[in-house]
């Protein structure tokens, strides 16, 4: 099978640390893959290499075959990334529907069309109800997204992800800070998603890691430490004291 | 990604959704607008009408990037001046009718825009600032140097004000405001309509949160440069009129003074609103004109108090503080944020 993504010794050094040191992670086409590990263990900083949101100080990445070390993050999203971020990172005066409109323009030319109507971005509206519809953000469609609660922004981001329509999608802790029963729903919703595309994703809460994750990649200290299914991996000695044992106290 | 106070939108959501929903007001304003421009010159001296309609355009050029894009740009005096000098010297040696000698200004400042622009955008807050500070001032010595062509210090002389042999406006300020004015009228609905468009839409979501656009495959820095070449063609348009309408082209226009008290005009009058530019310049002329012709010497003191005061009592600007207290109370009347939609 295909690698979705591939990366080779990759390595980020910030001044002396090495954030991530030496990665060679493969992404199998198709599958879920979540990233663990402590909180600086590099997982924030392995997403931000494979988007171009950092370029890698050594080593080398490529998507789908295609090489994309030190391309920028829209070259990156145009070959078929999107991430969703940590941080909730949104337009805050633009609506819900006004940022999927956004997303759906993204790869095409037409965002510098500066004198037409803005309405022509309502082309997409069959489109933007649909992924509006998927997230439950559809009474929400109007609503300025720096109103929105914070589930319903969490939700967004996954509709913006979801409108660029990408074969390989990156969530970075798709459900930090929500209620049992958003993560839940959250993990039904990226279940769907997941058909037919490559999803990695980081997250703390190892339920969500369980009933997501084809394969679990643990990184600590900026290196994988072990690698496999999810039962196989949990069960792993170096991964109990360096990882799950702190997790399952906290 | 640093974003200066200034350019940041206000935290509590922007009012464009809700007053882009409202279109009967929004031609309501548009109605008056209009009113107010063709009866200037009847109460105030033609001149200083056409000084406030071209500062108006020049403060809006400069929201699309201050207000939309996010970007603080104390450069624009380059554009301003460089289209004043060239407007001109096409109306001095072509003796081409005004309209044609502006668009020919307007022109050049796009195409000075190019490079400077290019450079730029790739510094955000204020090292974007004084890398067009920067530029400008390179601009404003060749303007100073480059005295066979420009006039140097002593500025350009004698520009004539040619409209195909019609006396009235060659010769009377008051009708020349009425030729005039559809140019300018022309560069504010060209803002309004940038600003409202499939590429204004990314200019927010730029301003917004940039990275964020580039996720979403926007190469943000080439929609960074054609806005700052649109809004020095915007300033070229204003810049040019104003030429023509004193006749004259002072050193002045191309020094870094022109470009903060354009920053003034539109901060004046509440960036991110585009009305807010007419509201500024309005206030800052009249200001002006009023303490000059009361005799008074401080008349950059008195501007700058109201500035600091502004700033202070309404961080919104003027008109941008004016459409707040409006959209807030119609939000709480109706029930809930969500709009009407289009």
């Amino acid at each position: 099978m295909r690698a979705a993504i591939r990366t080779r010794a990759l390595t980020k050094v910030f001044r002396g640390f090495r954030a991530v040191d030496e990665v060679d992670l493969e992404v199998r086409e198709g599958s879920v893959h979540a990233l663990v590990g402590p909180n600086g263990a590099g997982k924030t900083t392995l997403f931000n290499l494979l988007t171009g949101f950092l370029s890698p100080t050594s080593g080398t990445i490529t998507v789908l075959d295609e090489d994309v070390t030190g391309l920028p993050p829209e070259r990156v999203a145009r070959r078929g990334v999107a991430r969703s971020f940590q941080i909730t990172s949104l337009f805050d005066t633009l609506t819900s529907r006004e940022h999927v409109e956004l997303a759906l323009q993204g790869h095409t030319r037409h965002g510098f069309r500066f004198w037409r109507s803005e309405r022509l971005l309502g082309r997409h509206r069959a489109r933007v109800d649909e992924l509006l519809e998927q997230v439950g953000l559809m009474p929400l469609a109007d609503k300025q997204a720096g109103l929105l609660a914070y589930g319903q922004k969490r939700a967004l981001e996954l509709a913006l992800v979801l409108a660029l329509d990408p074969p390989v999608m990156l969530l970075d802790e798709p459900t930090a800070g929500m209620g049992i029963e958003d993560v839940d729903r959250t993990i039904d919703l990226v279940r769907r998603l997941a058909a037919g595309r490559t999803v990695v994703f980081v997250d703390h809460n190892m339920h969500v890691v369980g009933s997501l994750a084809d394969r679990v990649t643990v990184l600590q200290q900026g290196r994988i430490l072990a690698e496999g299914g999810y039962d196989e991996v949990r069960t792993d000695e170096r991964v109990i004291t360096a990882y799950l044992g702190e997790a399952e106290h906290a | 990604m640093t974003q200066s106070v200034i350019t940041q939108a206000p935290a509590d959501g922007a009012d464009v959704a809700v007053a882009a929903s409202n279109p009967r007001l929004r031609w309501i304003l548009l109605a008056a607008g209009l009113v107010a421009a063709l009866a200037l010159p009847w109460f105030v001296y033609p001149p200083v009408a056409m000084d406030i309609v071209a500062l108006a355009l020049f403060a809006i050029a400069l929201d699309i990037l201050l207000g939309y894009t996010g970007l603080l740009s104390f450069g624009h005096a380059a554009f301003w001046g460089s289209s004043a000098y060239v407007t001109g010297l096409i109306a001095t040696h072509y003796g081409l009718p005004f309209p044609v000698a502006v668009i020919g200004g307007a022109v050049f400042a796009m195409i000075l825009a190019l490079p400077i622009g290019y450079v730029s955008v790739r510094r955000s807050g204020i090292y974007f600032a004084m890398v067009t500070l920067a530029f400008a001032q390179m601009v404003y010595f060749i303007g100073y140097q480059w005295s066979d062509l420009t006039g140097g210090e002593n500025g350009l002389q004698g520009v004539p004000r040619s409209f195909f042999g019609i006396e009235a406006v060659e010769t009377d300020s008051f009708y020349f405001y009425y030729a005039a004015l559809p140019i300018l009228l022309f560069g504010m609905w060209a803002a309004w309509r940038i600003v409202h468009s499939p590429f204004g839409r990314v200019l927010v979501s730029i301003r917004d949160n940039a990275p964020r656009a580039r996720a979403l495959g926007y190469e943000v820095d080439k929609y960074k440069a054609v806005a700052f070449v649109l809004s020095a063609g915007l300033t070229g348009l204003a810049g040019g009129v104003f030429a023509i309408s004193h006749g004259f082209v002072a050193l002045t226009e191309l020094h870094w003074t022109t470009s903060g008290d354009v920053v003034l005009m539109t901060v004046l009058g509440g960036i991110g609103t585009l009305w807010g530019g007419i509201v500024g310049a309005f206030l800052t002329v009249m200001l002006a004109d009023y303490l000059a012709s009361s005799g008074f010497h401080g008349i950059d003191l008195i501007t700058g108090s109201v500035f600091v005061l502004v700033v202070l009592l309404f961080r919104r600007g003027v008109w941008g503080t004016v459409r707040h207290q409006w959209n807030s109370r119609r939000r709480r009347r109706t029930t809930s944020g969500e709009g009407t939609g289009r």
